[in-house]
């Protein structure tokens, strides 16, 4: 193991600070890297600052698990993986360094591979977390398969520290691909594209797949043999360079270097391309997350991503009258605040940053 | 245990509500009579048997819903009961709550190829949905051993796994959207059509949690495309410990297996009696490795795989020539229970998980046990993701030799968490482990749980004392409890 990650455990002193704090009724602003700020809404409060609690507590390869500290950065974790032919699957994004492992799970940020190897959620197996009283609990395990008690660990993965503050996170990893090779199809729109997904991709072990410029972006993962044996079933012309999907998981293609507001549209990827909503639209995950440029209003891009089963979060460029993630139906909001309150009573844990508090209070 | 026996006497419905649940259901929905009552007494943990106060047998979701708003205005508890297939007692009965049968929602609703998806109700048994969805090249990836009979409801209510779980994960990992019908009755949709929804991940936290947070009366699964080929590798060794070893050593060569299953001798020898398979019945340990994905990829990871067991101390390395032999070579584990059953009168199954290189350790921990309690052990193993299944022979005709077996496998569980894993890996808690969740989890993290079933059903009105212990549970059981081989006055007698 050459890569050396710096070693702090910080709990006892965190879950001290977060005791203070619900005995004062005073709020929490949880942070670490602070690279998805975006993701969420500002909070106004004290901060509970998180990156010093980094290092990895064990690592045993051929068990395929790592328990790593939430202050961990993403890049030095996948580093440490990679020596040892590792990796998350879920390939969540860097965000130049700054992305921590507790974060990664707070906002279940996954990268390209999503639909084909799983969600940061699917790999996650247990957490430490200190809850909204300063008690420090553990869920879930080292282990792949564990079905004692609730699911608790799974539940904080999207939960933006608002149910409690992640400390160590325990999280399957699997081996890296031998070869990947990436694909790029020629298609005259979204809509062939898709088409085509749904009916090949089926026989090709992809791991990516991505339409923007005319152009259906395929990565296919496997053995030598297998990667060419499908390289030669879907056809299209083998890219240079494997740099396409580290920048669409960053964020830093051409497309999203715009003035307009970045929705991010979670629908079934087989969903239609066509909308009279104006903007522009590059499909990733096979079409099941859309990134989608547009000036038109929260309403009509909400409604039209709810018509089709889906949601809608406004990520950057956001008007301040739009909230970030689409509201709940009255039944799961009433429900989700009893279970946010079953964890942290005094609602001290990142109010607001899930949706804004007016959307919170009793009704 | 002899608090859980079968009792024969019930607590009536209330008047009022059976009445109402008269208009609302058809006379063959409601099942009342003490003789009829009999079938649902226990589910798959046989040991444990109570008779409900009465079976409803709805068949639609807006029945479901009108039941559980009735039932909730009586403050009258509600247990769900799939194929009753489960092992830990989680669908047993209680005198004084009616059991939900939702065998009857037992259709397909839609299957959507192009988006591998398809929509079932909760009754819908977990092979039917593969059968049914093969025509497209697609199949539902958990598989339970019990698939032929289990139901989907069951399986979110359980998160189920099955063989294959170290490539395709369990029920949580295959499943996109469910309805929910709260203790209240009222219907939520939970998840979405896309890979997530906004807000809490509430789809994790329902998945398992063993009926206790509300009634899933609809379920879109995920899909998976058949591989293109499939391939089974038997190896025998002599050793158990090299067979365990070899495992990692698979992993460590970066190759995932499809399924990943060990049997010890007991277990190989009562499964070739059982169901001829040819296994090499003098093996002290047997691994039976599945690969899949496309033919040239496995044409190498065949070679590769065989050139490792060799290498780890394997004495025959078999590959199945076709698809015949490797249904044989299936055949034998899959009939391990029964054919561990064939050797005793009654057999006590546990479900411990535990990181695979604790196994030698474990192995000698359980063989030590099965020798102080004087009762064998045939051990089946999902070797790829630690899962351990010890199956304890036992008499219930013996007196007291019940009651010997289920200290033993509360013993066994323990040794699992003192090996760093956990008291279930697939079968739930239920009635059967929940003494054994005061030993894994503290007084915080179970209050937590109570916490978060009071947020669904503030009134313990879905599936009660099932799951997750009261606190004064664990302070009766911590009282009794017996560490390491020691209770807490040896020097006392007991009889």
């Amino acid at each position: 193991m050459n890569t050396k990650i710096a070693d702090q455990d910080l709990g006892a002193s965190l879950a001290e600070q977060v005791g203070v704090a619900a005995a004062e009724r005073r709020p929490l602003a949880i942070t670490a890297g602070n690279s998805k700020a975006f993701m969420g809404h500002p909070v106004d409060a004290d901060t509970l600052d998180i990156s010093g609690h980094s290092g990895v507590i064990s690592y045993q390869p051929d068990e395929l698990v790592v328990t790593v500290r939430a202050g961990t950065t993403v890049a030095e974790l996948q580093q440490l993986l990679i020596e040892h032919n590792q990796h998350l699957p879920f390939d969540p994004p860097h965000y130049d360094g700054r992305a921590t492992i507790g974060g990664t799970i707070g906002c279940n940020a996954s990268g390209p591979s999503r639909p084909y190897l799983g969600a940061a959620r699917d790999f996650v197996l247990g957490v430490t977390l200190i809850n909204g009283l300063g008690q420090t609990c553990r869920f879930g395990g080292e282990v792949m398969k564990n079905v004692a008690g609730y699911d608790v660990s799974r539940l904080m993965a999207g939960a933006m520290g608002t149910l409690g503050v992640l400390l160590d996170i325990s999280l399957k990893v699997l081996p890296k691909p031998g070869f990947e090779q990436t694909r790029i199809l020629k298609m005259p729109d979204a809509a062939s594209a898709l088409q085509w997904l749904g009916q090949q991709s089926g026989a090709l072990p992809l791991t990516a797949a991505c339409y923007t410029n005319q152009a259906l972006y395929l990565r296919l993962s496997g053995s030598k043999a297998g990667v060419s044996q499908a390289a030669q079933y879907s056809g299209g012309e083998s890219s240079a360079s494997d740099s396409f999907w580290e920048q669409l998981r960053e964020q830093q293609l051409g497309f999203f270097n715009d003035p307009r507001p970045l929705w991010r549209l979670s629908v079934a990827a087989m969903t239609g391309t066509d909308t009279d909503i104006p903007g522009d639209i590059l499909y990733d995950w096979g079409g099941a997350q859309r990134w989608f440029l547009s000036d038109a209003s929260a309403a009509d891009i909400r409604t039209w991503a709810g018509r089709h089963g889906g949601h809608a979060s406004c990520l950057r460029n956001r008007p301040t009258d739009v909230s970030v993630h689409q509201s709940l139906a009255p039944g799961l909001q009433t429900l989700h605040r009893s279970l946010q309150q079953s964890f942290d009573p005094h609602h001290i844990l990142n109010p607001g940053r899930l949706y804004p508090e007016s959307e919170h209070k009793q009704p | 245990m002899s608090e859980n026996s079968l009792t024969g006497s019930t607590i009536q419905a209330p008047a009022q509500l059976l009445a109402a649940l008269r208009q609302l259901l058809p006379a063959d929905a409601i099942v009342d009579q003490p003789e009829d009552l009999y079938p649902y007494e226990c589910d798959g943990l046989s040991a444990y048997r109570a008779l409900p106060m009465l079976v409803l047998l709805p068949d639609s979701v807006d029945q479901i819903k009108q039941i559980m708003r009735l039932c909730h205005q009586h403050q009258v508890p509600v247990i769900a009961r799939g194929a009753g297939t489960g092992l830990s007692g989680g669908a047993l009965p209680s005198p004084d709550a009616i059991l939900l049968s939702l065998a009857r929602l037992n259709s397909i609703l839609a299957i959507d190829p192009l988006n591998r998806t398809a929509r079932v109700q909760p009754g819908v048994r977990n092979l039917a949905i593969s059968e049914a969805v093969s025509q497209y090249g697609l199949y539902y990836a958990p598989d339970p051993s019990s698939q032929i009979a289990c139901t989907i409801g069951g399986n979110v209510a359980e998160n189920s796994g099955g063989v294959h779980c170290l490539k395709y994960g369990l029920t949580v990992h295959n499943i996109q959207q469910l309805t929910l019908i709260t203790a209240a009755g009222e219907e939520l949709t939970i998840g979405g059509r896309g890979l997530d929804a906004p807000g809490y991940d509430l789809l994790a936290l329902l998945t398992g949690s063993e009926g206790m947070l509300g009634i899933i009366v609809d379920i879109t699964v995920k899909l998976l495309p058949k591989p293109e080929d499939i391939r089974v590798l038997l190896a025998s060794f002599d050793s158990i410990t090299a067979c365990g070893a070899s495992v990692s050593q698979i992993i460590a060569a970066g190759i995932i297996p499809a399924g990943l299953e060990m049997m010890d001798q007991l277990a190989i020898e009562a499964a070739e009696a059982f169901v001829h398979a040819g296994y090499p019945a003098d093996a002290a340990a047997l691994l039976l490795c599945e690969l899949d994905g496309t033919t040239s990829e496995l044409d190498q990871q065949v070679e590769q795989l065989h050139q490792l067991l060799m290498q780890a101390g394997a004495t025959e390395v078999r590959i199945a020539k076709n698809s015949q032999e490797r249904e044989l070579f299936w055949k034998g584990r899959k009939a391990a229970f029964p054919a561990v059953g064939r050797l005793s009168p009654d057999y006590y199954c546990m479900d411990g998980t535990i990181p695979r290189h604790q196994l030698p350790a474990v192995l000698q921990g359980i063989s030590d046990l099965s020798r102080e309690y004087d009762l064998a052990v045939a051990n089946v193993f999902h070797a790829g993701d630690g899962n351990l299944h010890p199956l304890i022979l036992y008499d219930a005709n013996n007196p007291g030799e019940l009651e010997r077996t289920e200290e033993m496998g509360g013993r066994i569980l323990e040794l699992c968490i003192e090996a760093g894993g956990t008291i279930t890996g697939e079968h739930g808690v239920g009635i059967e482990k929940i003494n054994q969740m005061c030993v894994q989890f503290n007084e915080h993290e179970l209050t937590q749980f109570h916490a978060i079933k009071s947020a669904f059903d503030p009134h313990g009105l879905l599936n009660p004392g099932k799951a997750v212990p009261t606190l004064h549970r664990c302070a009766e059981f911590g009282a009794m409890h017996v560490h390491h081989g020691h209770t807490p006055h040896p020097e006392l007698e007991r009889f």
